[in-house]
């Protein structure tokens, strides 16, 4: 899967995993903060967004201070994703 | 004991997908379950994103507590003059069953905040900006006259100007929620008394 249509995964299960039933795929752009302004998660948001790189990923979050930068956006998670991916297949 | 001073203003039932306002009904619809209070939602105006993230019991109060206080002058008092006192028979096991079940693969955290049943006096304090005395009480049946003499003694000893009280129930997607106001001094309604809180 390329890095274009992680992203719209990523958009489809974040809006499953969080319940933002009143969104859509469309209404989260690629680079918007998902925290506080943008998408307005909060702190429970943030434990989902953990649930879901693991359940659906397979990725653990190693170093909790490291969500932040992570999380910023859904392409931030995308890349940190692809790394991932790249760094398990080295 | 009477407390003359305290009137119930205002009321509300939501019970087999009709919303009622002192007898007045404002919403219904075909839907059932929680389908029914997402159309509430939508149809009520009441903006606020978080509440599909919501368990069913925090929808259902958000939304009586929405309806019960429409008019503006019911928040026109100083957030920590507002108290909340309700109560039920099921608790949060709707919430605590979905946890559980969620705990078999992973345990989701945005369920297991909801696994108090006071969680939803807090959702209504949050949306509507309340500070005052809370609590939640479990029983078999509604109460009247534990919730009048709670309620009474908040609002004589805790300068409370304004209690939401009542009943607010879920269990098996079957919802009932009898929500009072409770007004010190505003004679625009019944006297607080526990027969008039009782619920049919």
């Amino acid at each position: 899967m390329d890095r274009k249509d992680l992203i719209q995964q990523l958009k489809t299960q974040i809006i499953k995993q969080l319940n933002l039933a009143d969104k859509s795929p469309a209404d989260i752009k690629d680079d918007d903060p998902l925290f506080v302004e943008g998408l307005g998660l909060d702190s429970i948001d943030a434990l989902e967004l953990i649930v879901l790189l693991q359940q659906e990923y397979d990725i653990k979050l190693k170093n909790a201070e490291e969500g932040q930068s992570i999380f910023r956006s859904v392409s931030s998670m995308a890349d940190y994703i692809l790394e991932q991916r790249a760094g398990a297949a080295n | 004991m009477q407390h003359n001073e305290l009137y119930i203003t205002s009321k509300v039932h939501i019970g087999k997908s009709k919303i009622f306002r002192k007898e007045e009904l404002v919403f219904q619809s075909t839907a059932t379950g929680q389908a029914f209070l997402n159309s509430a939602y939508e149809a009520l105006d009441n903006h606020y994103p978080k509440f599909y993230k919501m368990d069913a019991l925090c929808k259902l109060g958000t939304i009586a507590a929405h309806v019960l206080l429409e008019t503006p002058e019911k928040t026109g008092y100083q957030p920590e003059e507002v108290g909340i006192v309700l109560s039920n028979k099921n608790g949060s096991i709707e919430a605590d069953l979905s946890y559980f079940e969620s705990a078999k693969t992973f345990p989701s955290p945005s369920l297991f905040v909801y696994t108090l049943p006071n969680i939803v006096i807090g959702e209504i304090s949050i949306r509507n900006g309340f500070k005052g005395e809370n609590a939640f009480f479990i029983s078999e049946k509604f109460n009247a006259e534990w919730i009048h003499f709670y309620v009474s003694d908040i609002m004589q000893n805790h300068d409370i100007k304004a209690c939401i009280c009542g009943w607010a129930d879920v269990l098996n997607e079957e919802f009932e929620a009898h929500f009072f106001l409770v007004e010190k001094g505003n004679k625009n309604g019944v006297n607080f008394t526990p027969r008039n809180l009782e619920i049919k």
